[in-house]
């Protein structure tokens, strides 16, 4: 089969958005149940340490996947940031808090200082995890795009039903994600509500999952460009989340964590072969939809994108698996923080 | 105002604010790497309270820029949405690779630097602090290319593509990426930023420095040792600095002789063309209300030449209005000229500085110097006056192009984006940054004014005990 670069990139573009969504996706989840699973400073801590040494490096997969559309697809990256606008302001504000408040929240010993910074980790988590979910919503379901490719609507016409589901879809997914990943960083206390947490949790994620999936029949025409069978990534998303909380109930924490990553990668993916080839949909005219051939760049900056890319993806995947090992060790009270 | 200009407002804002904190990381982070890599070889405890004291400014600083940065990404497509389009298969490249090469790198690192104490190896530890050094300046280099294309073209294609209504458009294309990397303006400004972050590092640590040499009761060892560290990198720092410089304004004359004439208020061609020590001009009537200009100096400077005639504003305004059309291509001339001699007067204030820290050094009684130490405190304000100043003449002196005689600034703007939503977003984005600009200075003079030693911040203890438990079987 002859596969054309744009393509590749479209590939490339969801592998990003893959990293991003399974790895920062644990992060936010542990950024909103910190006000919530945490009693006292200590505990707060210790599960900040969780993600303490690689929040940072999981944002850049997001940093990653817009500069890579910016390079790859210049015009979906044009008309998606500046029709997003308001929601993207609203994005940086929590992303700036959060990023700030890691490194500031100990740096003080005022119990208000120290809340106020915890509070902006749960907001610049919150935010985020239910933004992109709504933004994929509306990629998917269409928005008001224009035959000079501008976005047209505001900032009100990406807020409905459907969409704001989509938000809760990846709110629940990133929290369910989050808890189990705190059961396989922390012992004692916080391990337990983290367990009892994600037992909780995992009914009302399944239950927007499904609602979500039903909506994007009536919705999208995702299922049109899948088929009435929509395959193995779609079907695979929905059986790892049933999965994930069989291995909940029987504490087996490890395989539910690879489940809620398999559902978010096989989601991540199903969402990309039902766009592909736009990369997003116009609900104005379907001719004006951005594809990853009217939105591209040129086959030479395909081309040397590519090169760049195959090379230093696998050597960022390298590095940064090799910090989740140098820090795999359970975070307990007994822990040294130093911090 | 209108949109065009609240965006720019916001670019500027968010801009500078942005290039604050990133000069200090790039020079910074090199520094504390040298300490660390000292207390890595020799096991000396002093070079590990060097490196922990600097290191925890550093993070502090470093995590404004990180966020700051974030903010830079997102806005060329949010208020610039038609030079994202227009420049996309060219800018978008360096961008992603600046992330794939550089941000990966150092914030991974920078996570495994900071929690890695007492986990890795002494050797391996330090490395991961090189790493993010490393991260941090290829960054600084792939963002200079693609400021570099904006300064000057090279390596491209202009061609026309049809929109989804029929309509065609205009865009550059990539042509020779070589050509891009390689743009002879990368040189003359790789060089002079990573040089800046170099001076800002060194003028940071010696007014902290300086500061804890004036209190008497301390041990002052690690600061004195740090003293003379910075002075001797932000020597090596100036000196790249200034010859970068000079390169720099010769090769702008070539570039963009539009912006050097404004930066020297020069109104006509002079031959051979005087330097301003003093212009008070009006910028109307483009001429001299009052003017002190020494003789032939700009000839000399911008061509080694004492006769060579320099292009002036009126003459290059002419010229451009027949090469590009109608249109004012004269950009701010005050504020260019301003922010141009700002530069180059802290530049040399810096230098005088750093020659006599150098001396004191070699003197060896750096505390006894208590004036000049205070003096210290205050210039730590000059890196940051002349890195901002710089960029304002690089990028105000460009008008009215965004890309420079391929596309203005007032077409690059967004047309789908309401004063009322820029507005919004300026607002948010100013007290943000206000907000956090307080509690920066705030971090910073605390961990800054406090004595050097191993600052842990306490943790209340608890009787717990861990349960040993597999990942992957059920209990």
């Amino acid at each position: 089969m002859d596969i054309d670069l744009n393509t590749i990139w479209f590939t490339l573009i969801a592998v990003l958005f893959s990293g991003f969504f399974l790895l920062e996706g644990f992060d936010y989840g542990v950024g909103i149940l910190l006000p919530f699973l945490a009693k006292h400073d200590a505990e707060r801590r210790m599960m900040i340490n969780t993600i303490g040494p690689f929040w940072d490096g999981n944002e850049v997969w997001m940093i990653t996947a817009g500069g890579a559309m910016f390079a790859a697809f210049p015009n979906w990256y044009a008309t998606m940031f500046s029709g997003f606008y308001l929601a993207l302001t609203l994005m940086l504000s929590a992303l700036i808090l959060r990023g700030v408040a890691f490194e500031f929240r100990s740096k003080d010993k005022y119990p208000q200082w120290r809340r106020f910074w915890d509070g902006a980790i749960f907001f610049g988590s919150a935010v985020p995890a239910l933004l992109w979910g709504v933004a994929v919503a509306n990629i998917v379901k269409g928005v008001p795009i224009n035959g000079r490719m501008a976005y047209t609507g505001d900032f009100f016409d990406l807020l409905n039903v459907y969409t704001l589901l989509g938000g809760l879809v990846t709110f629940f997914m990133f929290l369910l994600h989050g808890a189990i990943f705190l059961n396989l960083k922390t012992d004692g206390v916080i391990r337990e509500r983290a367990h009892e947490t994600a037992k909780r949790v995992w009914v009302p994620t399944t239950a927007v999952v499904v609602a979500f999936v039903a909506l994007s029949y009536s919705q999208t025409d995702i299922f049109e460009q899948l088929g009435v069978n929509p395959g193995i990534t779609a079907l695979g998303a929905g059986v790892a989340l049933v999965a994930a909380g069989g291995f909940i109930f029987k504490r087996q924490h490890g395989w539910a964590f690879l489940m809620t990553a398999l559902t978010i990668l096989l989601t991540v993916v199903t969402v990309f072969r039902g766009l592909y080839p736009r990369v997003m949909v116009s609900s104005l005219n379907s001719k004006f939809s951005l594809t990853i051939y009217n939105a591209s760049s040129s086959d030479y900056t395909l081309k040397v994108m590519t090169v760049v890319a195959l090379t230093f993806v696998p050597i960022v995947l390298l590095y940064q698996g090799w910090t989740y090992w140098v820090f795999r060790k359970r975070i307990t009270t007994e822990t040294h923080l130093e911090y | 105002m209108d949109v065009l200009d609240l965006s720019r407002l916001q670019f500027t804002v968010t801009t500078i604010y942005h290039f604050f904190f990133v000069p200090l990381s790039l020079g910074l982070t090199v520094l504390v790497a040298i300490m660390h890599t000292a207390y890595a070889r020799t096991g000396k405890e002093e070079y590990k309270r060097m490196t922990k004291f600097w290191g925890k400014l550093l993070v502090i600083n470093f995590a404004m820029g990180v966020v700051t940065g974030i903010v830079m990404e997102f806005q060329f497509g949010m208020n610039w949405s038609e030079y994202a389009r227009f420049m996309g298969d060219i800018f978008g490249a360096p961008l992603a690779i600046e992330a794939l090469m550089a941000f990966f790198l150092e914030s991974t690192f920078l996570g495994v630097w900071i929690f890695g104490w007492n986990k890795l190896p002494k050797g391996l530890h330090a490395l991961s602090i090189w790493m993010v050094a490393l991260g941090t300046n290829i960054s600084a280099l792939w963002i200079l290319i693609a400021n570099s294309f904006m300064q000057q073209p090279v390596g491209y294609k202009l061609v026309q593509y049809t929109l989804p209504n029929g309509e065609v458009a205009n865009r550059v294309e990539m042509k020779d990426f070589l050509a891009i990397v390689t743009n002879p303006n990368i040189f003359v400004q790789y060089p002079h930023v990573l040089s800046g972050g170099m001076v800002t590092a060194a003028f940071f640590v010696m007014g902290i420095s300086a500061y804890h040499l004036l209190r008497k009761n301390e041990n002052t060892t690690i600061f004195k040792r740090s003293f003379q560290m910075a002075s001797i990198y932000g020597a090596v720092g100036i000196f790249i600095v200034l010859v970068g410089g000079h390169d720099q304004a010769q090769h702008m004359v070539e570039a963009q002789p539009m912006k050097m004439a404004a930066a020297e208020a020069l109104w006509d061609n002079e031959d051979p063309a005087s330097m301003s020590l003093f212009t008070i001009g009006d910028e109307k009537n483009r001429e001299d209300v009052f003017a002190i200009r020494l003789p032939s100096l700009l000839s000399i400077l911008a061509y080694n030449d004492s006769t060579a005639e320099v292009k002036g504003i009126n003459d290059l305004q002419a010229e451009y209005e027949e090469k590009y059309g109608e249109g004012d291509y004269v950009p701010p001339v005050g504020v260019s000229y301003w922010s141009f001699r700002i530069m180059v007067g802290a530049g040399f204030l810096m230098l005088g500085i750093l020659i006599f820290a150098l001396y004191l050094n070699f003197e060896g009684q750096v505390e006894r110097y208590r004036r000049f130490l205070k003096f210290l405190l205050p210039a730590m304000a000059l890196p940051y006056l002349a890195n901002a100043s710089g960029w304002i003449l690089a990028e105000v002196g460009r008008q009215p192009w965004i890309v420079f005689g391929l596309q203005k600034t007032a077409d690059a703007v967004s047309p789908n984006i309401s004063t009322g939503t820029v507005w919004f977003s300026l607002i948010v984005f100013t007290l943000i940054y206000g907000a956090l600009a307080a509690v920066d200075i705030y971090l910073l003079r605390k961990y800054a004014t406090q004595d050097a030693g191993d600052e842990i911040i306490p943790m209340p203890k608890e009787t717990l005990t861990p349960v040993q438990q597999g990942a992957f079987s059920g209990d």
